[in-house]
């Protein structure tokens, strides 16, 4: 049970402005059957004072889609193109109150909505389809864009992955993007600087004690964390040229997929972290 | 508002008779039934009753068969692991694609551990894939666990034949019977069933109690450690009231199954599924008409979405479910229906409605007068509802 608010429970029960406006002077569709939601938007706008005259909207979604779109069409009639322009979809989102951080990506859809329908009216009113820009997509389940997720991002002061999962879908299908959509927050966030320090030197060129340091470093940031939560925990033990020896303990001591854990996680890791050359062995 | 529930395997209510039958042991029978005195003692036997009722509802040949859990997802974890365990030499593990979380989450942490995992599908009715159950079992596989009905869409699998065919390679059987178990009769002894888990609050029990049926002779080790309780097969302090509870609905779900009960749900059910099926165009029933429990009907409306829907019945008292991917937080319709290879445009608009025996006929005759104009109503406000004309 979603906790909605009463303008959001309001517009859902009473939505404002439903329908197409026949010639409309703008149209802006987004979403798809697919995707589980969708929004057509239609505005009529004065061409001597730009100003939007009317507004209605088509949805298929949930209740914060409905009343994201409903809600949306009340704050555009009355503005300017450039006014209108100016709603973010925070702004929706605080127009109904709140909504909750799993339904952001409707107030969302509304502001794509808004951009399609702004642009079809600039460009003499065929409609428009907002899209994606195709080369860029990280997110293959839902179509979302690099673009988007850095938007998001900014606008939102998004900081996790979740977040981002919250306000664009991305990374809510299958999940595989997520490595991708972090990698994309520690870039706007500014925190890629410290991944890229860390191992620079070439493996094969640093001094016993870095390569240790390095191993160490990987161990304690991406492979603990995870075994503790099965309530385990790995050792260094040895290093024998690019051979890791590694020493099992807690639960993961004596588990059934000990070996698993060695090769398809720990060894993964330290590929991808330190160098590709290195190989894990239990100690 | 009147209420009027039709969400039962999410939930049912607890019967007046078994809250009445577990007070006692809130207050003043509150004995520890390890202790060595009478007082905490003579709770023991109330815990071997409650064995047996839960044993004979199953057809359990012995009541010790019977092993008392805080719930099914711990009774279908210990059935995992223990299976695991027990059989360190074999790393092969098959289930199906469309089983609850408590039986998904264990086997794709297994498969992460290194484990070949095969996860059968189903066909569009939602029927098992039997063929290809055949062509991946093998000596090397340590479990099947496959669920004996589908919470979504009430469809049974041919558990029997399943257990039949894993008993032939050596491996273990155990099924989530948690929405079989009080809606049709589930007879252990007449198969090859090697682990079973039932929930008490599916069948009008309380909730925060279930049961592991594991059969005589099963290699079995413990999930939780730490104490002699269930025969050193489940540690904890016996947890009597609802036991005594589950027992108590045990014997109430085996006097409805003999009673013609499940008729007069399952009538009710068509009932509501044709009404709906000849008052509303563009719906789809999902799962195997031929093979699903008498209470669960899941029906598709194509082009609208089904959080809407849930929210507009329950502004009118209606609780129902939905498959659809707003109403859990996910982002994807329910795995159920997208493993049946159910069209988007009728995943995300799916609602489960499941009976129970207090469901009136004008409980039906209300949705069935409702739900039409709900349903006109948000396919106005779509825009794709012009497709389906």
């Amino acid at each position: 049970m979603w906790d909605y608010t009463d303008k959001v429970m309001d517009h859902f029960r009473n939505p404002r402005n439903v329908g197409a406006i026949p010639n409309a002077d703008g149209t802006g569709q987004v979403g798809s059957l697919v995707c589980g939601d969708a929004l057509k938007l239609t505005i009529k706008v004065n061409k001597e004072t730009d100003v939007i005259e009317d507004a209605k909207f088509e949805t298929f979604g949930c209740a914060s889609a409905i009343a994201s779109s409903s809600i949306l069409t009340e704050m555009i009639k009355g503005k300017t193109i450039a006014d209108a322009s100016k709603i973010t979809n925070q702004d929706i989102a605080d127009a109904l109150g709140t909504l909750p951080a799993e339904k952001m990506h409707c107030s969302v859809m509304g502001m794509e909505a808004l951009e399609a329908a702004v642009k079809s009216y600039r460009q003499g009113g065929a409609p428009v389809v907002f899209e994606q820009e195709e080369e860029k997509i990280v997110c293959h389940c839902f179509n979302i864009s690099e673009e988007t997720i850095i938007k998001a991002i900014r606008a939102n002061h998004l900081k996790t992955v979740e977040d981002v999962t919250h306000f664009t879908k991305a990374g809510g299908g299958c999940g595989r993007c997520k490595g991708e959509i972090q990698k994309i927050l520690d870039k706007v966030n500014g925190a890629a600087e410290k991944d890229t320090s860390s191992g620079q030197k070439p493996f094969a060129q640093m001094t016993v004690v870095e390569k240790i340091k390095t191993i160490e470093r990987v161990l304690e940031a991406d492979i603990r964390p995870k075994l503790n939560m099965d309530g385990g925990s790995a050792e260094l033990a040895d290093l024998e040229g690019t051979v890791v020896k590694i020493r099992l303990t807690g639960m993961c001591s004596g588990c059934a997929g000990a070996m698993g854990t060695l090769k398809n996680f720990i060894e993964k890791t330290l590929k991808e972290k330190v160098d590709p050359s290195l190989t894990v062995e239990q100690a | 508002m009147k209420v009027i529930y039709l969400d039962n395997n999410a939930t049912t209510q607890c019967a007046p008779a078994v809250v009445e039958a577990m007070l006692p042991y809130f207050s003043e029978k509150y004995g520890n039934a390890s202790s060595m005195h009478s007082f905490g003692g003579n709770n023991r036997h109330a815990i071997d009753h409650a064995r047996q009722q839960v044993a004979d509802l199953i057809g359990a040949a012995h009541a010790d068969e019977i092993i008392f859990t805080s719930c099914a997802t711990e009774s279908d974890n210990t059935a995992i692991f223990s299976a695991v365990r027990t059989q360190p030499n074999k790393k092969h593990l098959i289930t199906s694609a469309v089983e609850h979380p408590a039986i998904m989450e264990p086997y794709k942490y297994l498969e992460a551990q290194g484990y070949r995992v095969d996860f059968i599908g189903v066909d569009e009715k939602g029927r098992f894939d039997m063929e290809r159950f055949k062509s991946v079992l093998d000596e090397d596989t340590a479990l099947v666990s496959v669920m004996w009905a589908n919470s979504e869409t009430g469809t049974i699998f041919p558990i029997a034949e399943i257990a039949r065919l894993t008993h032939e390679k050596g491996a273990l059987f155990h099924t989530d019977a948690v929405q079989a178990v009080g809606k049709i009769p589930v007879r252990v002894q007449e198969t090859a069933i090697d682990m079973l888990s039932l929930s008490a609050h599916k069948f009008h029990g309380p909730k925060g109690v279930g049961a592991l049926y594991v059969r005589r002779g099963t290699r079995f080790m413990p999930y939780l450690m730490g104490g002699h309780q269930e025969r050193h097969r489940r540690a904890g302090t016996e947890n009597v009231p609802y036991i005594v509870g589950l027992g108590k609905a045990a014997a109430l779900a085996q006097e409805r199954l003999a009673d013609g009960t499940s008729a007069r749900i399952a009538a009710l059910r068509d009932r509501l599924e044709q009404g709906i099926v000849s008052r509303i165009p563009d719906v789809k029933v999902n799962g195997d008409p031929e093979h699903r429990v008498p209470n669960t009907t899941n029906i598709s409306f194509g082009y609208i979405e089904g959080e809407s829907i849930l929210m507009y019945l329950n502004d009118l008292g209606v609780c129902a479910s939905s498959g659809s991917a707003c109403t859990s937080g996910s982002l994807e319709p329910s795995h159920v229906l997208r493993a049946m290879g159910v069209p988007f445009q009728f995943a995300h608009g799916s609602i489960r409605f499941s009976l129970s025996d207090q469901t009136t006929p004008q409980d039906i005759d209300l949705v069935l007068n409702e739900l039409p104009p709900i349903i006109e109503r948000l396919r106005k406000i779509s825009p794709f509802s012009r497709l389906a004309a």
